[in-house]
């Protein structure tokens, strides 16, 4: 992947250190100019840890004045997050509880959309954004593996060799999903649109590697893990029908297909099994699980509410 | 330390589906069989499912005293 267009000052810095391969000391006073900027820039300083950058040194991942920038972006985003986000205390049973505190959530929906009146322009450029995450699914939450004790840690792996399809690379989740981007003619390249894609698309994402990359965070990313998988079955089966309205490709419909079926299994696994397992073996990460549920809620139906207003839908 | 874990190979969910580990063939209503292809499935309780045997999320729809 090339390393992303700047979208401000901070970003602009930042890739100018990655081509030359040193980070400044100054970099860390440079100021973002707006959250794209910022989030951006988190955003480059993660994918250091996934694919790196085309002509890139790939030490820099480590390098003390990236890490001390990235740790700066990411102290204000997660108090952002927190602020935004302050879960209820959950009751009893625990997973009833997380259920209906994700049943709860109201948040608006492209797929409800896609379904009944996207067109087919946007709907490919809704397809574009999910890029960003879809060719990296699961990836964030392989991070959280080696923090967790046996109960969660077995729970956790049982999902997650289904997202990369029980090893056989032909079925591996990301990979169905490149196939759907092939048969639709769009790039399946990693981060091919990430100049494209909206601010609230980046923060998703770096709320995704935050969690995932911090072992004091593991409970807010299998929280997070919970809401995405309780909130896919339905509207995956809603994005199936709008795509085949649109006479999109049966690849692109299958992706969505299997996340159906897929998911109304992992979403028992990541509230019951997974969630309930980490919380039974440390009760004081349930504010940290229901932390992160909301916060994958909340951050989709920022990105919901961007799109449907740009798309006069609302 | 705990030492042992319960792993049970079918798993009843309130309100939900039945969670299946492990290789199964299911037989449907109409006498059609279905194998299964993840390492967990999960067969649908409530006769809503519209991808039937399987459950696909719709039991959250329902009332509560249609749910299973
Ligand atoms: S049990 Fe889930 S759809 Fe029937
Ligand atoms: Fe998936
Ligand atoms: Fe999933």
């Amino acid at each position: 992947m090339r390393i992303p267009k700047a979208r401000g000052e901070l970003s602009e810095a930042l890739a100018a250190a990655l081509q030359e391969g040193t980070a400044p000391a100054e970099l860390a006073d440079v100021a973002a100019t707006d959250d794209a900027d910022r989030h951006l820039s988190l955003w480059t300083l993660y994918e250091l840890s996934y694919r790196g950058f085309d002509g890139v040194d790939d030490e820099l991942e480590w390098q003390p004045e990236l890490l001390a920038l990235r740790h700066t972006l990411e102290r204000r985003f997660e108090a952002e997050l927190r602020e935004w986000f302050s879960p209820p205390e959950l009751g009893e049973p625990f997973a009833d509880a997380l259920f209906e505190l994700i049943e709860n959530d109201d948040g608006a929906s492209v797929a409800t959309f896609v379904q009944r009146e996207a067109t087919l322009d946007q709907t490919l450029e809704l397809l574009r954004y999910r890029t960003i995450y879809h060719l990296k699914e699961a990836d964030p939450t392989a991070w959280v593996v080696p923090r967790l004790t046996t109960g969660p840690k077995a729970a956790l792996m049982e999902l997650q060799y289904d997202e990369y399809g029980c090893g056989d690379p032909n079925r591996l989740h990301s990979h169905l999903f490149v196939r759907g981007l092939d048969a639709c003619g769009l790039r399946s390249d990693y981060g091919a649109y990430i100049d494209d894609v909206p601010v609230e698309v980046l923060v998703q994402n770096n709320a995704m590697s935050l969690f995932g990359l911090h072992r004091r965070l593991r409970g807010a990313a299998l929280g997070h893990l919970a809401a995405f998988e309780a909130t896919s079955s339905l509207p995956s089966r809603r994005m199936a029908q709008g795509l085949e309205r649109l006479g999109l490709p049966t690849e692109m419909i299958a992706y969505y297909e299997e996340h159906v079926e897929a998911d109304a299994v992992h979403e028992q696994l990541a509230v019951r099994t997974i969630c309930g397992a980490l919380v039974e073996e440390e009760p004081a990460q349930a504010a940290e699980v229901a932390f992160g549920a909301l916060a994958c809620l909340g951050l989709e139906d920022r990105f919901a509410r961007r799109m449907l207003a740009e798309w006069g839908a609302e | 330390m705990k030492e042992h874990f319960d792993h049970p190979d079918v798993v009843v969910c309130p309100g939900g589906p039945l969670l299946l580990r492990g290789e199964h063939v299911i037989e449907d209503a109409e006498g059609r069989q279905h194998r299964t292809s993840r390492p967990v499935s999960a067969v649908c309780r409530c006769g809503k499912s519209a991808d039937q045997p399987w459950c696909d999320g719709t039991h959250k729809v329902l009332p509560d005293k249609l749910k299973p």
